[in-house]
């Protein structure tokens, strides 16, 4: 059965495409033009009714938010293409806290400086520079904190890569490419090696080269 | 091995100790006092470098981030207690569905509208009234999609309760009492009979009992209140 990945220029479908090729699961794609405002069209919120993106339809089995989609794909494909979950219930556990960093302490604030840097201009909508200094200060904080732990551990659930470093490619390739703040990822040695090896791999190269974000 | 947890009786925390209820976990917790911004000290931030609670100890197995923390425990314990995960992996991924909704959509409105309109006035700073009216519209439209939800669902990820339900229970227990937002749950047929399910279940309740939220008497030492 081939998995439908809506709106896949985007930043979290993106995060669910990789997932996809590391976990060797086929899939096909249908776009969304967030731009044209598509996402909040009643078709659409028949399939996600809070009007994001992405959404995975496999057969009848549709699932919305991109991080329960990337856990339900690791975990029923648990034995086939790259583990992404760790080996034991522990190395699982430190997934899931570091999964929940992503998502509730580094999204955030790039989620903001994505939308106001990127995003905007394109809507002809006033950008909050005050909200983009605050957030680029949220998150070098959080940057801090990964430099630290990156110190210790090769990556950020232990010596493994994971859907934790995975969660983390989207949005981090928007601010060192799109956003023009690669100096926030190369000040930190070992967040600039981290992040070398995880935008390298095969599997993101391959998402970056079939789905250009919008305007790249 | 007894679980601690720290950070009670703040709402994320209580989100932990109602999963360890359910599951038949032992658990002792470890008082941290936000009012004197314990959670930003050197000491606290060794435990938890994003100073935030709660943090759970384990022998020497530490976790942080309250939906991880009870992801881990209701797998580790899957055999015993109340089964917070479905049966099968596509229920499973309801389960995951609904609890990443309640993270995204559910908790950034409803985090707002506690720190506007019950943290700020207890520590005498006028809650922003543009900033209440906008989490609560937004909040309105959640529950607009929960109630569509629940007309078809007994509960968010089917017909079982799972940790989808559980993680909504903290800040709507709030919400519908130091907040007096009621009306936000009960004008809502299906939320309001889903609040009453899942708000009278005994784990919840026993958490309640153990650890009441803090209420205005004891909100008065204010100095340095970080939220």
């Amino acid at each position: 059965m081939v998995v439908k990945v809506y709106g896949p220029a985007f930043a979290s479908p993106k995060r669910v495409l990789v997932c996809l090729v590391e976990k060797e699961v086929e899939f096909e794609t249908v776009p969304v033009d967030l731009i044209k405002g598509e996402h909040k069209h009643p078709d659409y919120l028949k399939l996600q009714p809070f009007g994001t993106v992405p959404v995975t339809q496999d057969g009848d089995y549709t699932l919305f938010e991109s991080r329960a989609i990337i856990r339900y794909y690791a975990e029923k494909y648990k034995s086939q293409g790259t583990d992404l979950l760790g080996k034991t219930i522990e190395e699982r556990g430190q997934v899931e806290n570091w999964l929940e960093v992503e998502a509730q302490n580094f999204h955030p604030p790039v989620f903001n400086l994505t939308f106001q840097i990127m995003f905007t201009p394109i809507l002809g909508i006033p950008t909050d520079e005050k909200l983009i200094k605050e957030s680029e200060e949220k998150l070098d904080k959080v940057f801090d904190v990964y430099e630290e732990r990156l110190s210790k551990n090769k990556y950020l659930a232990g010596d493994f890569f994971s859907l934790a470093d995975l969660s983390h490619l989207p949005f981090t390739q928007y601010l060192v490419c799109q956003m023009g703040k690669e100096y926030m990822i190369r000040d930190r040695k070992h967040v600039s090696a981290w992040w070398d090896d995880i935008s390298n791999r095969p599997s993101w190269k391959k998402v970056l080269e079939l789905y250009p974000a919008p305007g790249a | 091995m007894v679980v601690k947890v720290y950070g009670c009786p703040f709402a994320s925390p209580r989100r932990v100790l109602v999963c360890l209820v359910e599951k038949e976990i032992e658990f002792e917790t470890v008082p941290v006092d936000l009012f004197k911004a314990e959670h930003k000290g050197p000491e606290f931030l060794k435990l938890q470098p994003f100073g935030t609670v709660p943090v759970t100890q384990d022998g020497d197995y530490t976790l942080y981030e309250s939906r991880a923390i009870i992801r881990h425990y209701a797998e580790k314990y899957k055999s015993q207690g109340t089964n917070l995960l479905g049966k099968t992996i596509e229920e499973k991924g309801q389960v995951e569905n609904w609890l990443e909704v309640e993270a995204h959509n559910f908790h950034p409105p409803i985090f707002n509208l506690t720190v506007e309109s019950l943290f700020h006035p207890m520590l005498g700073i006028p809650g922003d009234e543009k900033l209440i009216k906008e989490n609560e519209e937004k909040l309105a439209k959640v529950l607009d999609v929960y109630e569509e939800r629940l007309s078809k669902n007994k509960y968010l990820a089917g017909d079982f309760f799972s940790l989808a339900d559980l993680s909504q229970l903290p800040f709507t227990e709030l919400l519908v009492s130091l907040m007096e937002k009621q009306y936000m749950i009960r004008n809502r047929k299906h939320v309001s009979a889903w609040w009453d399910d899942i708000s009278n279940r005994p784990s919840w309740k026993k958490v309640l009992d153990l650890y009441p939220a803090p209420d205005s008497k004891n909100w008065t030492r204010f100095n340095n209140f970080h939220v």
